[in-house]
């Protein structure tokens, strides 16, 4: 375990990118995106979590996926697939680390994705300790640490001091890169830091949030509840929560005319959207309810189902506070749950 | 002197029980205080139903839907809800007679996100005091602040307490503040910036879109049954931004389609996760028509012809683009 100033971070970020790029929360006119460190940037380490997640950093809204080129009457198919280049995401929180196991289960899985599965090789994950944990945060009811908080580094930044300890083969290569920036960390101080903010987390209002009642064979009990459609009622369709998500990993493929061939790309798609699951005999999901029920059987229901009973949920509260209706899968919890009626 | 959700409740509960109406729509509970859900009550069920300065969602788009079920509603719409309201009533899209308005009153509504922007974090729940203040209960100990310091930005610019469209009013009598600021403000200064500042205005702004379309679908005058941007058939689809261009392409295109009908409600920047001051794009459009056209504001009746929709001699030709466009 090593330990650096806080005020020496930028030398610090500076050594990082020098051997790749560095993603990390950065200021954008008041909100917090993960963005490339370069020394003009502000970063953002004291807001909780940015707007989008981690996930962008290995499943891009939009990539494209292959090309094909139309010479007379002759089509070419380019494989554009670029070897990805090493990277470390920075000031990565607990629950956006817990995400990337739950997307790796959908992505690295046979059949590979091999476009994901590049960016998850080359990518390095540090993490951050949550020091100052909001309210829509339940990571731990999902059996998430904030306190700690996994990937292949994992920091936690005081007023002063940045504790760095590398849990991987993959952290220990980009200790070695900056070793001569850090000394020896002082276990104490981290202990007292770490006990500090376990006690803050202790007083997070949905910390008791009781999971009873959804696991993989729920669908039969669930399904057909009808507060579903109290639930869904005031319901958008936006999408909001799936884009700010972790943890929402679906995408449509299309196929867009250069006029001289075709860029075929994936785009992320949301189980809100009416075209989601559109098919040539028609779409199954027809209202609202079955499109807003879709997303949280998914997450609590369907993915548990498929994966030794993970849920598909991190807890990051990341649609808690982004709904424009204020509808979320707290509220389908404590709704549908056995235990959360108080 | 009574509450007005008091008053509210008690005008409700009547129609509700001699039948003038079959159903409210206003706002139930969320689990922090600060996050009330839109929501249908029916008779028995107005216990849940809530009214206060977190109540800023905009519930008239909501009755497109309602309005199309069997039986009459009860909308409670502040003054800015009530031209949404007028503006879908005016095009066909909400059928008036079976809605009935309570015009409720306002003073203001509160945005969480400056309340965060004050550093105010972990919050557990508001308790509104008199005087406007709020009582923010958070696990990191309680913090006051102002309605007034955090009001959201159609507030902000509030165009005026008085209700447009009403069957009856909800009013306690005190005096509604009137909005402090000039809503043009903001636009003129881009008006002064040189083409390429507005540009890389523009574009850093419009980068952080996640086309989530939140702002599309909260949208009183986006009510297309089927958007062009989720239209296959269109060509024009695009269900992310393929490219940068594209993102920049959705708001310009949904600008100008709201254009002359958009009633700068406020509802798309509240919503937006990413904070794009969409409402500047509106208010440029709004400013416009103000000049080339005359003094309009849409939704505030049901009957005039909009500007765009409408002809008269005297109106700006098309050259008028090359003038304003600024240097090439
Ligand atoms: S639950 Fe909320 S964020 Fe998700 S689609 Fe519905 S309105 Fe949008
Ligand atoms: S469902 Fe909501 S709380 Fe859960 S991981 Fe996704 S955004 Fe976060
Ligand atoms: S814009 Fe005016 S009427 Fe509308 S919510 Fe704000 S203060 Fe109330
Ligand atoms: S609500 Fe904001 S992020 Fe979502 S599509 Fe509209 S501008 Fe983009
Ligand atoms: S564009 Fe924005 S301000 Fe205008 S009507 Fe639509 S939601 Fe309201």
């Amino acid at each position: 375990m090593y330990q650096i100033e806080k005020a020496r971070l930028g030398e610090l970020f500076a050594r990082i990118a020098a051997s790749g790029e560095l993603i990390l929360p950065v200021e954008n006119n008041g909100t917090s995106q993960y963005g490339t460190w370069t020394p003009e940037v502000e970063v953002r380490l004291d807001r909780l979590n940015t707007v989008r997640s981690a996930k962008d950093c290995f499943f891009p809204q939009t990539e494209n996926l292959m090309g094909f080129q139309m010479k007379g009457k002759e089509i070419s198919i380019i494989d554009q697939r670029k070897p990805c280049e090493p990277f470390t995401v920075f000031g990565v929180r607990a629950c956006d680390a817990a995400s990337f196991g739950i997307l790796d289960r959908v992505f690295l899985s046979e059949p590979v994705d091999t476009y994901y599965q590049s960016r998850r090789l080359a990518g390095t994950i540090v993490t951050l300790a949550c020091g100052e944990p909001e309210e829509t945060c339940f990571c731990s009811v999902f059996g998430i640490d904030a306190v700690k908080p996994g990937g292949d580094v994992s920091c936690w930044l005081t007023e002063d001091t940045l504790f760095w300890k590398s849990l991987t083969e993959k952290g220990d290569a980009l200790t070695e890169k900056v070793k001569d920036l850090l000394t020896d960390g002082d276990e104490a101080a981290l202990k007292a830091y770490q006990e500090k903010i376990s006690a803050i987390h202790e007083k997070l209002p949905l910390k008791n949030l009781s999971l009873e009642g959804f696991n993989g064979d729920a669908t039969e009990a669930l399904f057909d509840r009808p507060e579903w459609a109290e639930l869904s009622e005031a319901c958008i369709g936006c999408g909001t929560c799936t884009f700010v998500c972790p943890t929402c990993q679906c995408y449509d493929i299309r196929d867009f005319d250069t006029g001289h061939g075709i860029q075929r790309f994936r785009c992320w798609d949301s189980c809100m959207y009416s075209d989601f699951t559109k098919m040539a005999g028609g779409n199954p999901r027809l209202t609202q309810k079955e499109r807003f029920r879709q997303r949280f059987m998914h997450k609590l229901v369907y993915y548990p189902a498929n994966n030794d009973g993970i849920y598909s949920c991190v807890g990051c509260g990341r649609c808690v506070a982004k709904c424009p209706i204020s509808m979320n899968i707290v509220k389908v919890i404590k709704t549908l749950g056995v235990k959360n009626h108080e | 002197m009574q509450r007005v959700i008091e008053i509210i409740k008690e005008k409700a509960g009547k129609l509700l029980a001699d039948g003038t109406v079959d159903r409210v729509i206003g706002w139930k509970d969320g689990e922090f205080f600060y996050d009330p859900t839109p929501a249908v009550f029916s008779a028995g069920e107005l216990e849940n139903l809530r009214y206060d300065s977190f109540c800023g969602a905009n519930v008239s788009k909501y009755l497109i839907a309602e309005t199309k079920k069997e039986g009459k509603i009860l909308a409670l719409l502040k003054p800015c809800d009530t031209y949404s309201f007028n503006e879908l009533v005016k095009e066909h899209r909400v059928d008036r007679d079976k809605v009935y308005v309570l015009g409720i009153e306002c003073r203001g509504k509160a945005d969480i996100n400056k309340i965060r922007d004050l550093g105010i974090k972990g919050i557990e729940s508001i308790e509104e005091l008199p005087g406007d203040e709020l009582l923010v209960h958070t696990i990191y100990g309680d913090k006051t602040c102002k309605l007034n310091d955090v009001l959201l930005e159609k507030c902000l610019c509030c165009k005026s307490k008085t209700h447009v469209a009403s069957d009856d009013l909800a009013l306690t009598g005190e005096p509604m503040p009137e909005a402090p600021k000039d809503r043009f403000a903001m636009v003129a200064k881009l008006e002064m910036m040189t083409p390429d500042e507005r540009f890389e205005f523009w574009r850093g702004e419009l980068s952080r879109c996640i086309r989530c379309n939140a702002c599309r679908n909260v949208c009183p005058a986006c009510s297309c049954l089927k958007c062009v941007f989720d239209n296959d058939a269109s060509g024009v689809a695009s269900k992310a931004n393929a490219d940068t261009f594209e993102e920049n392409m959705f708001h310009i295109i949904r600008a100008f389609h709201v254009a002359g009908r958009c009633t700068d409600c406020g509802e798309c920047s509240r919503v937006c996760p990413q904070h794009i001051p969409l409402h500047l794009l509106n208010r440029k459009f709004i400013k416009d028509i103000n000049e080339f056209y005359g003094e309009y504001q849409a939704g505030a009746d049901t009957t005039s012809r909009g500007p765009l929709t409408d002809y008269t001699p005297d109106d700006v030709e098309p050259s008028i683009v090359m003038k304003r466009g600024g240097d090439q």
